[in-house]
């Protein structure tokens, strides 16, 4: 086995060794389990480097391990993995920064850190799983891995919130399994190919196709929180904020839209999706969740719920691209995918600054709060502007290519105004907070301040994470056109597919 | 007598013996025996595996009159994961059996439980499997009666006359099958058993016997306050083995010996009480208010899969799918040993630490007991049926059998199964996660946790990781499912 | 005419459903235990009736060896389920 082919299992390992050794640590061991966690993180970008070269110069890579008839494990890179790995894995890095210092003086570190690691593990398995069998396993570990972050703080509300997260992914994980169980019967091993799988079998009953579809998109749906499949994601609130940064950006709610975009391409294939009847009801499904998850978010006064529902419209864009057909919507679709990663971290973390610093929780709370922590605000500031669709931030470049792809095809001309009356709804939400924060003058006093210790306007490892990940924003907003940039990826990407 | 056949059945024999005379040693001796004979299962296994099924005549009688020990792919693969649930169980009952006492009567009948399993799997005749059934039953009763409280002393009486009642309707049906045919070795039965209303009837009695003694739905009753008051090693030994041998023999008649005689109605009938058992027993399960007698109402629910594999096996073609639907239905079989092993033997040491095993109050368990609390979720993540443990991949395949022999209607009973055990897992998990204050080291018990783990690594990382191997194996040596 | 065999076999049969519908409605343990033997009584009535092959031939050894184990496994049974419920009493009684 050369490197290549062994590169996925050691992207997979650098997580998963640490964050198993992580476990066994003792909770006093701060220093240790520090080191094992930036060792992972790093080991692993170095890893994905790696990867990127070979990707992007076309070399195979990929392993297999059989685990009975017809069903393998296929770890494999493609140039939409490799996206999706890349997002993940540094943003990882960042979150873990951002957690180490988030998470000081609390009590159960290790068993956090370790599920945290594991939950990184399964993202990036199902980024690189190169068949239907392998996502499904990845998908299930996902969940598990997530629920003790979510009931982490181990109060009755966190219980009930994992209880209800719980419930509907795996609910929606036993719909997968089905349709993935019944897609194998009826096609043997449903391997990833550029183009689509299935377009290329003969004799498939189109309708078993269709109702597989159908459980298929539910399944990742849940998870992707389309609407009526959201609840479960304003409920997840009550996670740390570090986890509702790594569940909003990459993990969870990113894998079921990255399985969606799987599924269409490179399973149906999106011609024959078309052919099939298939995306009107995946777009219109995407559609309607971006109107709704912007009108809830216009009322919510708690802002990781508006965050929340903010999340539940813009995850849903990835699937709109996904269902116009043609390569300018699938760009706009799959560079969402990083875009919205990168800026909805930028404001969980922020989010989780005002909560941990000053107390601030709700809007209503936020008058002045620019003067105070002016840092983290405009990192904020910059992601919502992203959010909204401002140029130059990075969320620009996706509607921007969303719209031509919808013009391109003609029949999806009823996508422009979706855009447009989501990007208004998007300013209505996100503008009357940032003139509340810099214009507004401050009250008193705030509710929990805690006392400035260093220069800063709090402690570095929580104040740089958002501060990052904004910088980030702007930077691929604004080289969009540089050499390995995503939206360079996702064109790589959509030539590959058609 | 260099048969390792013999030597799983002699050693635990021996050494119940030797523990009976010499008490002050006994767990030496049950330790030593114990992997000695772990080490011939696995010999055995060697052997199938090269030179396929296995027959063993002791004494040199011929088959007919004189006892036949016979081993093939079912038989050894559920001998070797029985020798490991059980040599693990033994570290564990080691440290877990503080009173003397108690220990001195807990290791002849324990070694006398593995010689009555081991001869069980081995059996040829039927007669022998009414001898190895009443063996394993006296010896079971008498290990949940260990407990010398009421309630334990109460379901292990239930326990022997329910237990009584169920080999005495199995030896009606073996008197008939010897009325009708002069023979009782199953591979001479095999070949000359014909479609008549004599071995449909012999049939029915022997599997309502066994029945009984495998605790389908809806004869399970008795089940869950045994299981649920016995000692911890006992419960882990009752749940996964035990039932267990009992289902092997079902197996063995309806798919291997008595094929001809089974019919699509019948087959479809001890499925439907399969999937009852699966709904009702789940159900049961989240509705318990104590960790031991969920996981008893648990092995009801996991019970019921396996039956749910009879009509879909028996409704395939010979071939690839129907050895890929047997494969599968052992795979389940071994993963539920493994994994309802570990969760008896943890909830052993919650019980033990916290003096109760009451659902609603572990609050706190994961802080005091990490390490325990690990097992229990690694363990009900393979009751659930989810990746990475063997029970996800056999019941993909139960699903896609499902689908090929166009028997949809089984789909909505694995899928609420499964949500149910989620529902009863996580429940625990969620109390188990509220605030507690002690907090524990990782590794505290380390003389119960490391067996308990070891056990739930194989139901989840081996079987789930490694089962390709078992396909192989059972595919290329099973006598059963034709080709 | 009914011959001899099929007598002790219907008898057999007979005194096997006589025990198990008592094995089944006695709420009483001891009944119960008694039941259960009547039962067993029934089961090997039916292998003796086996056995026979006439007046001529001597009887089948086979169905003998087996009633014997049978037997003895019943009896072994039955005094340990006495033990228990002995035991049971003695705690009930403290």
């Amino acid at each position: 086995m050369n490197l290549f082919n062994s590169l996925p299992l050691l992207i997979l390992l650098s997580s998963l060794l640490p964050g198993l050794a992580i476990f066994l640590l003792k909770e006093e061991s701060h220093g240790l389990r520090t080191l094992l966690n930036l060792l992972g993180a790093v080991t692993k970008l170095l890893f994905v480097a790696i990867m990127i070269w070979g990707v992007f110069h076309e070399r195979d890579i990929e392993m297999r391990w059989a685990l009975g008839p017809g069903l393998e494990l296929v770890l494999q890179a493609d140039a939409l993995s490799v996206l999706f790995v890349t997002l993940s894995t540094i943003l990882w890095l960042v979150t873990t920064i951002y957690a180490i210092g988030y998470l000081e003086n609390t009590p159960h570190r290790s068993r956090f850190f370790g599920f945290f690691s594991l939950c990184v593990t399964a993202t990036v398995g199902l980024a690189l799983s190169g068949n239907l069998f392998t996502f499904v396993i990845f998908y299930e570990l996902l969940t598990l891995a997530t629920y003790p972050l979510v009931a982490h703080k181990g109060s009755p509300m966190a219980v009930r919130g994992a209880r209800i997260y719980l419930a509907y992914t795996l609910g929606g994980g036993i719909l997968l399994l089905i349709g993935a169980v019944w897609l194998h019967t009826i096609a043997g091993p449903i391997e990833f190919t550029q183009g689509g799988l299935l377009s290329q079998l003969p004799h498939l009953d189109p309708n078993a196709l269709r109702w597989i579809f159908l459980l298929l998109i539910i399944g990742l749906g849940v998870k992707a929180a389309l609407f009526p499949l959201h609840g479960w994601l304003p409920q997840a609130m009550v996670a740390p904020a570090p986890v509702s940064a790594l569940l909003h950006a990459v993990a969870v709610v990113k894998a079921g839209a990255f399985g969606i975009v799987r599924v269409v391409y490179d399973v149906y294939g999106v011609e024959f999706s078309a052919s099939l009847n298939l995306l009107p009801f995946l777009g219109a499904m995407a559609a309607f969740t971006i109107i709704y998850g912007s009108v809830k978010a216009l009322s919510q006064d708690h802002l990781k719920r508006r965050l929340a529902y903010s999340t539940i419209s813009q995850v849903s864009y990835i699937a709109l691209g996904t269902a116009i057909v043609g390569p300018l919507a699938t760009i706009g679709g799959v560079v969402h995918l990083v875009h919205q990663g990168v800026m909805k971290i930028t404001l969980f973390f922020a989010a989780g600054n005002y909560a941990e610093n000053l107390g601030v929780h709700r809007v209503s709370e936020m008058d002045g709060i620019g003067k105070r922590m002016p840092a983290t605000t405009l990192a904020f500031s910059i992601a919502v502007l992203g959010m909204i669709g401002i140029p130059p931030v990075a969320g620009f470049i996706s509607k921007w290519y969303l719209g031509l792809g919808a013009l391109q095809t003609g029949d999806g001309i009823w996508v422009i105004p979706v855009l447009l009356i989501s990007s208004l709804l998007n300013a209505a939400y996100f503008l009357p907070i940032l003139y509340r924060a810099w214009f507004k003058r401050a009250v008193t006093a705030w509710p929990e301040e805690k006392p400035k210790t260093g220069r800063w306007e709090m402690p570095g490892a929580l104040m740089w994470p958002p501060v990052i990940t904004a910088s980030l924003a702007l930077i691929i907003g604004l080289f969009a056109a540089a050499p390995y940039s995503p939206l360079e990826w996702a064109s790589l990407i959509a030539e590959r597919e058609y | 007598m260099n048969n390792p056949m013999v030597w799983v059945i002699m050693l635990p024999l021996l050494a119940s013996l030797i523990t009976l005379a010499w008490p002050r040693r006994a767990h030496w001796i049950g330790l030593l025996f114990s992997v000695i004979t772990l080490a011939f299962s696995m010999v055995l296994v060697y052997q199938v595996f090269n030179g396929g099924p296995q027959t063993h005549e002791l004494g040199n009688w011929n088959a007919g009159l004189g006892i036949a020990l016979r081993a093939d792919a079912l038989s050894a693969s559920l001998l070797v994961m029985a020798m490991l649930v059980f040599t693990a169980t033994t570290f564990y009952a080691d440290a877990y059996f503080s009173d003397v006492n108690k220990r001195m009567r807990f290791w002849p009948l324990w070694l006398m439980l593995s010689t009555a399993i081991n001869a069980l799997l081995l059996s040829g005749d039927l007669f022998n499997l009414y001898v190895t059934l009443e063996l394993l039953g006296l010896s079971a009763v008498a290990l949940t009666a260990l407990s010398d409280n009421r309630a334990a002393l109460q379901a292990s009486i239930r326990y022997l006359s329910i237990g009584l009642l169920g080999s005495l309707v199995f030896l009606a049906g073996v008197a008939l099958i010897y009325t009708g045919y002069g023979i009782l070795d199953l591979e001479l039965l095999a070949q000359r058993i014909q479609a008549e209303p004599l071995a449909q009837v012999a049939l029915t009695l022997m599997s309502a016997g066994l029945i009984i003694k495998s605790a389908l739905f809806p004869m399970h009753f008795w089940l869950p306050a045994a299981h649920a008051s016995a000692p911890a090693p006992v419960s882990a030994a009752l749940s996964a083995l035990v039932v267990k041998v009992s289902l092997y023999i079902i197996l063995r008649l309806w798919i291997d010996v008595f094929d001809v005689v089974i019919t699509p109605a019948s087959a479809l009938l001890i499925g439907i009480l399969g999937a009852a058992a699966v709904i009702w027993g789940s159900w049961q399960a989240l509705r318990a208010e104590r960790l031991k007698l969920l996981a008893a109402y648990s092995t009801v629910a996991q019970l019921g899969y396996l039956f749910i594999f009879i009509p879909l096996i028996t409704g395939l073609p010979e071939g690839q799918l129907r050895e890929t639907a047997f494969t599968a239905l052992v795979l389940l079989a071994l993963t539920h040993g493994f994994a309802k092993s570990a969760l008896f033997l943890s909830a052993g040491v919650v019980q033990h630490r916290a003096g109760h095993d009451r659902i609603a109050d572990l609050a706190g368990t994961s802080r005091a007991l990490p390490l325990t609390t690990f097992i229990i979720a690694l363990s009900g993540v393979a009751l659930i049926g989810l990746p990475p443990s063997g029970s996800f991949i056999a019941k993909w395949q139960l699903l896609a059998a499902s689908i090929h022999s166009a028997q949809w209607w089984w789909i909505p009973v694995v899928a609420t199964g499964s949500i149910l055990a989620a529902a009863y897992t996580f429940r625990v998990l969620g109390h188990a996660f509220g605030p507690g204050d002690s907090a524990g080291k990782v590794l505290n018990w380390g003389r119960e946790e490391i067996p308990a783990l070891t056990l739930a690594l194989f139901a989840t990382v081996v079987l789930g990781l490694g089962s390709a191997g078992l396909w192989d194996f059972i595919s290329n040596n099973s006598q059963f499912i034709g080709g | 005419m009914i011959s001899e065999q099929l007598l002790f076999a219907l008898c057999g049969i007979g005194i096997f459903s006589i025990g198990l519908r008592a094995t089944l409605i006695h709420q009483q343990l001891l009944s119960r235990l008694l039941a259960l033997n009547v039962c067993g009584a029934g089961v090997f009535l039916i292998f003796i009736a086996i056995a026979y092959r006439g007046e001529t031939q001597i009887a089948d050894p086979v169905p003998h060896a087996l009633v014997l184990t049978g037997i003895v496994v019943a009896v072994s049974a039955m005094a340990m389920a006495l033990a228990l419920r002995h035991k049971l009493k003695d705690l009930n009684d403290e």
